[in-house]
């Protein structure tokens, strides 16, 4: 590794907001996310989703409150932090003109990885995309690069793993696949937080569950009906 | 530092991977060089003869022109799968990820130069055989010099909307030392009666510029990167 990654097992996230200008994309903010937890995170789109996301990733700096990685804050930790943080993005990562192998290799180079081209062959592998490893991303489904952008987020074996829509574009048999994916992640100790509307495939994995709404935050409740219909009770009862 | 070194190779090296596949910076950089120093001739080569001193103007003309459109172009190809971010959360100094991006326009922007010298020289009879190394380590100094101030403000403005149009409004103001220094330099060596001592004078004021540049860019990076 570049950095000597810094591990924790958990964040806290404390009164967190992030405004653009006049625009509030984020209120007071405030929950807990453990190890071993697969966390989903609902709203409307321009909720907050991707800000909470891109909060957590580090990359964007809350304009109130604190982000906490076990117990220490993410501006003192800087490399020793990104190490140990895996990003799948709405927008997927990836470049396509490169191959899967070589997008795999040069994100792992990046990181300071030891064996990447064994490590980059598991992972295609594990996408199921072994067969077109030498093949440009730009020929890729949506679905196929989805698989393959989820395993460059997570080829450095993360602790905190935030996904961004990882459903998007999925057939049916795909979305069970990267469901057991998550599931072996979040079993195997991550910390994983995905935003999307994907109710369903959600549904499958999450171990708890927040919306979104104008930026504030509030937690589902475990039970009560199938997830969709405690995500539209708990948005009726905020907007009354 | 053999860290950073390391990964600003990695991120020049993909750069120049991509580029290599598509071509798509390097054909139209020089498609539009070319076609600058075409349109320049018709308009300055009178009977075969060209006006005297114009030749190093056109050059630099053509590669400011030039390089702002690869500058444009390299940031948008990060901008579309939001790979910039996913080069901004690894574990490395940012500082190396500017200087892979200045490397690999550098190594582009030289390619492009290799072919729009000759035509240059054609074109407009320009001597540059008097001084050959010299003419390429001007040319090289202010590619730097160009490229690191280019790629600062390319990256700073990926998420602008009007990003085509301030790029250059931005960049030309602050690169104009660089350019004048490239067109006095090389037009003391091209010259009726030429003074290489002058040009190395130059040769040195673009040096200056491209440790000035690239130690503030450097500097400054991670910081405007940052969200």
């Amino acid at each position: 590794m570049i950095a000597a990654p810094f591990d924790f097992d958990r964040v806290e996230v404390r009164d967190v907001s992030r405004h653009f200008g006049r625009r509030r994309a984020l209120a007071h903010v405030t929950m807990d996310l453990h190890a071993g937890e697969l966390t989903g995170l609902f709203g409307p789109n321009g909720a907050g989703k991707s800000t909470l996301l891109s909060v957590l990733s580090t990359l964007m700096h809350p304009s109130g409150g604190s982000v906490t990685y076990g117990g220490r804050r993410g501006r003192d930790l800087g490399d020793s932090l990104r190490a140990r943080i895996g990003m799948l993005g709405h927008d997927l990562f990836l470049y396509a003109d490169l191959t899967a192998r070589e997008n795999l290799e040069f994100f792992g180079r990046l990181y300071g990885l030891d064996d990447v081209p064994t490590r980059a062959r598991a992972a295609l592998v594990a996408a199921r995309l072994d067969d077109r490893a030498d093949d440009r991303v730009s020929s890729f489904s949506r679905g196929m690069r989805q698989r393959l952008a989820l395993e460059r987020a997570i080829l450095h074996h993360p602790r905190l793993v935030l996904l961004d829509e990882p459903f998007t574009g999925l057939d049916d048999a795909s979305s069970v696949a990267l469901a057991a994916r998550l599931t072996a992640v979040r079993d195997a100790g991550a910390i994983v937080v995905m935003a999307t509307h994907d109710f369903d495939s959600a549904d499958r994995v999450i171990s708890q569950a927040w919306y979104l709404r104008d930026g504030r935050a509030g937690s589902l409740p475990g039970a009560g009906g199938t997830l969709r219909e405690r995500y539209r009770a708990a948005i009726r009862r905020a907007a009354e | 530092m053999i860290e950073a070194l390391r990964t600003a190779w990695l991120v020049a090296r993909k750069d120049l991977v991509v580029e290599a596949r598509s071509r798509e910076l390097v054909y139209t950089t020089l498609f539009f060089s070319l076609a600058a120093i075409l349109i320049f001739a018709f308009g300055f080569v009178r009977e075969g003869r060209p006006n005297e001193d114009m030749a190093a103007g056109i050059l630099w003309v053509s590669l400011a022109f030039s390089g702002t459109l690869a500058l444009g172009r390299a940031f948008e190809r990060e901008r579309e799968g939001e790979t910039l971010r996913a080069l901004l959360l690894a574990p490395v100094e940012r500082g190396a990820i500017y200087l892979g991006k200045v490397v690999a326009l550098v190594s582009l922007m030289t390619c492009v130069e290799a072919v729009i010298v000759p035509v240059v020289v054609l074109l407009f009879n320009a001597p540059i055989g008097r001084a050959p190394g010299l003419v390429a380590a001007l040319i090289v100094a202010g590619t730097i010099g160009f490229a690191a101030v280019g790629t600062l403000f390319a990256a700073m403005l990926i998420r602008a909307h009007s990003r085509d149009v301030l790029l250059p409004v931005l960049l030309y103001p602050i690169t104009v030392p660089v350019v004048i220094a490239g067109v006095r330099g090389t037009a003391a060596i091209l010259a009726v009666e030429p003074n290489l001592a002058l040009a190395r004078m130059w040769l040195t004021m673009l040096i200056f510029f491209d440790v000035v540049f690239v130690t503030l860019a450097l500097w400054t990076f991670g910081a405007v990167m940052s969200e």
